[in-house]
């Protein structure tokens, strides 16, 4: 199968052609260094992204800011943030708390960016 | 009337930064005035990752970021004062603020420093027909909504403009269920970072319509839709036969910012209507003796890393004024913007510079394989190579004292790019 990745490492974008095998990369074309190789490597294997989202907080309408501890699998974000919104948290908390231990069975956490007093 | 040494108005980022600085220089006597409930500027309600990478080599979010310095400040113990709207400056430095505490109080203030930030282009500065409908909200407006006050501004959505602040909300809307039809931009190329339309639009299968715009709106209590239609790249004039009708209940703009300086002109500070923000020298001091000026209300920065590095040298400066140790400058050089670029700041520069400063810059085009050159009077004094220039990312240039030994009868300073347009 052919995939076309856009490389996010400078303003250039460079568009990336890649011919892949179920997890087998076959062939990469299209990056000008090194830095869109590993990307796109990176892309074509595991891609994860950081997720950043909102929590509900006891006894207010406001929104708590949370985000993953780390980069998560794309394919888990729509996962990860079903589960963000089934909890609700209780002040006060500060950042860096961990809210949600090994979010959908990742070794990622889901930790407090906000003070809320 | 309060007496204060270094008045800051505004408690974002650049804000703070300033306070910060100012306080390390030695400064005691410092005062932050923000109208709003909380310090940290707009960076309350960015709560996607991606700040801070040059400052705190790590990617904090927005609140992360701002709660680094507002700890400082605290930990300073610098005062500030929230729910506080500065309503006049005048030219001899007396502020004049309101606040349901204190109602209405003046402040002298031996310097000020102007950190008010920026706004967002409204729709009226569009002229799109439609009647006054809900549903049309800037994107700054509807990230607020969302992020701090738990709000949902509509479930189908479509987007004008392609600055960050659009494509982060196409994305966080995606998040909170909503459907995002398609990113509209006039110009053929985005006004947003490439990492930006991978991960909020491409990631979500949203298209980007470049050389598009909305031309017509529909609905007149709450929007119900919108017209799209190609323009021509070159006069960026609608295409007749290509509207595409899109249905929706939300429309985001995102089409630029504006720097808030009516407070700066009551001040009589100088506008560059380049930038929208104030003239300034190197030592970021506008036209007013002892107002200096930061952040995103000086030029419209795209990294809070650079509001942050900028503010700390107003701050620095500003106690410096105070001191009397500011060196006045009697013969400036003109920064002139040659081509492709545009608003270069500081817009002076002393011939006595002794200090290296950084030029900042917005290219107007894209750009490949370019240089950026400075010139002082009509030799080169330095180049930068660059794969590429966009009107995205800002350029940042070093200067230093040097580059003005290379031509002692210059009268202005040249900043420019070298390229073919692509
Ligand atoms: C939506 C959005 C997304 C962004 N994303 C990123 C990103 O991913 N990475 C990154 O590095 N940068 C990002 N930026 C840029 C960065 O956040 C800004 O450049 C920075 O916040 C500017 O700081 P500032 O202090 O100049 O302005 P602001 O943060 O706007 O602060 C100005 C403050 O002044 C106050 N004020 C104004 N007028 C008055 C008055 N009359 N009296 C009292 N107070 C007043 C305001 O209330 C406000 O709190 C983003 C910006 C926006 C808007
Ligand atoms: S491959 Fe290299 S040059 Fe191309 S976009 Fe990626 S980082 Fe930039």
């Amino acid at each position: 199968m052919i995939k076309e990745i856009t490389c996010i490492g400078c303003p250039m974008g460079c568009r990336i052609t890649a011919e892949v095998d179920g997890d087998r990369i076959l062939s990469i074309e299209g990056y000008t260094c090194n830095i869109g190789k590993k990307y796109a490597q990176e892309e074509l294997t595991l891609p994860t992204r950081m997720v950043t989202a909102l929590m509900k907080v006891y006894g207010t309408t406001q929104p708590l800011s949370v985000k993953t501890s780390r980069p998560i699998e794309k394919s888990k974000i729509f996962d990860c943030l079903k589960e963000i919104s089934r909890h609700t948290v209780m002040r006060p908390i500060h950042i860096g708390e961990v809210l949600i231990k090994n979010v959908c069975g990742t070794p990622v956490d889901i930790i407090a960016t906000k003070e809320l007093e | 009337m309060r007496n204060v040494d270094i008045l800051i108005i505004g408690g974002g980022p650049a804000g703070l930064a300033a306070a910060v600085s100012a306080y390390e220089a030695g400064a005691r006597n410092i005062l932050i005035l923000e109208r709003e409930e909380n310090l940290g500027g707009i960076l309350k309600q960015c709560i996607h990752n991606g700040f801070g990478l040059h400052t705190f080599k790590e990617e904090l979010t927005g609140p992360e970021y701002a709660q680094r310095y507002i700890d400082k400040v605290l930990e300073y113990g610098i005062p500030s004062q929230c729910d506080t709207m500065v309503i006049n400056i005048t030219p001899d430095k007396v502020v004049t603020a309101v606040s349901r505490g204190a109602g209405l109080e003046h402040f002298k203030a031996k310097s000020i420093i102007l950190a008010m930030g920026c706004r967002e282009r409204p729709r009226g500065s569009l002229a799109t027909p439609g009647w006054r409908c809900s549903g049309i909200y800037t994107a700054g407006t509807a990230q607020k909504f969302t992020n701090l006050k738990g709000l949902m501004p509509g479930r189908r959505v479509l987007i004008l403009g392609s600055g960050d602040i659009g494509l982060i909300m196409a994305r966080r809307m995606t998040f909170l269920g909503a459907k995002v039809l398609a990113c509209v931009e006039l110009m053929p190329f985005s006004a947003g970072l490439k990492r930006n339309i991978v991960q909020c639009l491409d990631d979500y299968g949203i298209p980007l319509l470049l050389s598009h715009t909305v031309v017509d709106i529909a609905g007149r209590e709450r929007l119900e839709g919108v017209t799209v239609a190609k323009v021509d790249p070159k006069t960026l004039k609608p295409i007749p036969g290509t509207e595409e009708y899109y249905e929706c209940d939300t429309l985001l703009l995102s089409v630029g910012l504006i720097p808030e300086n009516e407070l700066s002109t009551m001040a009589g500070v100088k506008i560059s209507p380049a930038t929208n923000g104030a003239e300034v020298n190197e030592n970021l001091q506008t036209s007013v003796d002892g107002i200096f000026s930061c952040g995103n209300v000086l030029h419209v920065h795209d990294l809070v890393d650079f509001v942050s590095e900028e503010s700390a040298k107003a701050g620095v400066n500003a106690y410096k004024y105070v001191q009397g140790q500011l060196a006045e400058d009697e013969e400036t050089l003109e920064v002139v913007n040659g081509f492709g670029v545009s608003g270069a700041v500081p817009q002076h520069i002393s011939k006595k510079l002794d200090e290296p400063i950084t030029i900042m810059f917005r290219p107007r085009g894209v750009y490949k394989d370019a240089k950026v050159c400075i010139d002082v009077g009509d030799v080169q004094a330095a180049e930068k190579k660059s794969r590429i220039l966009t009107p995205g990312e800002m350029v940042t240039l070093k200067f230093t004292p040097e580059y003005l030994r290379k031509n002692a009868n210059a009268d202005k300073i040249t900043v420019r790019v070298e390229a073919q347009q692509s």
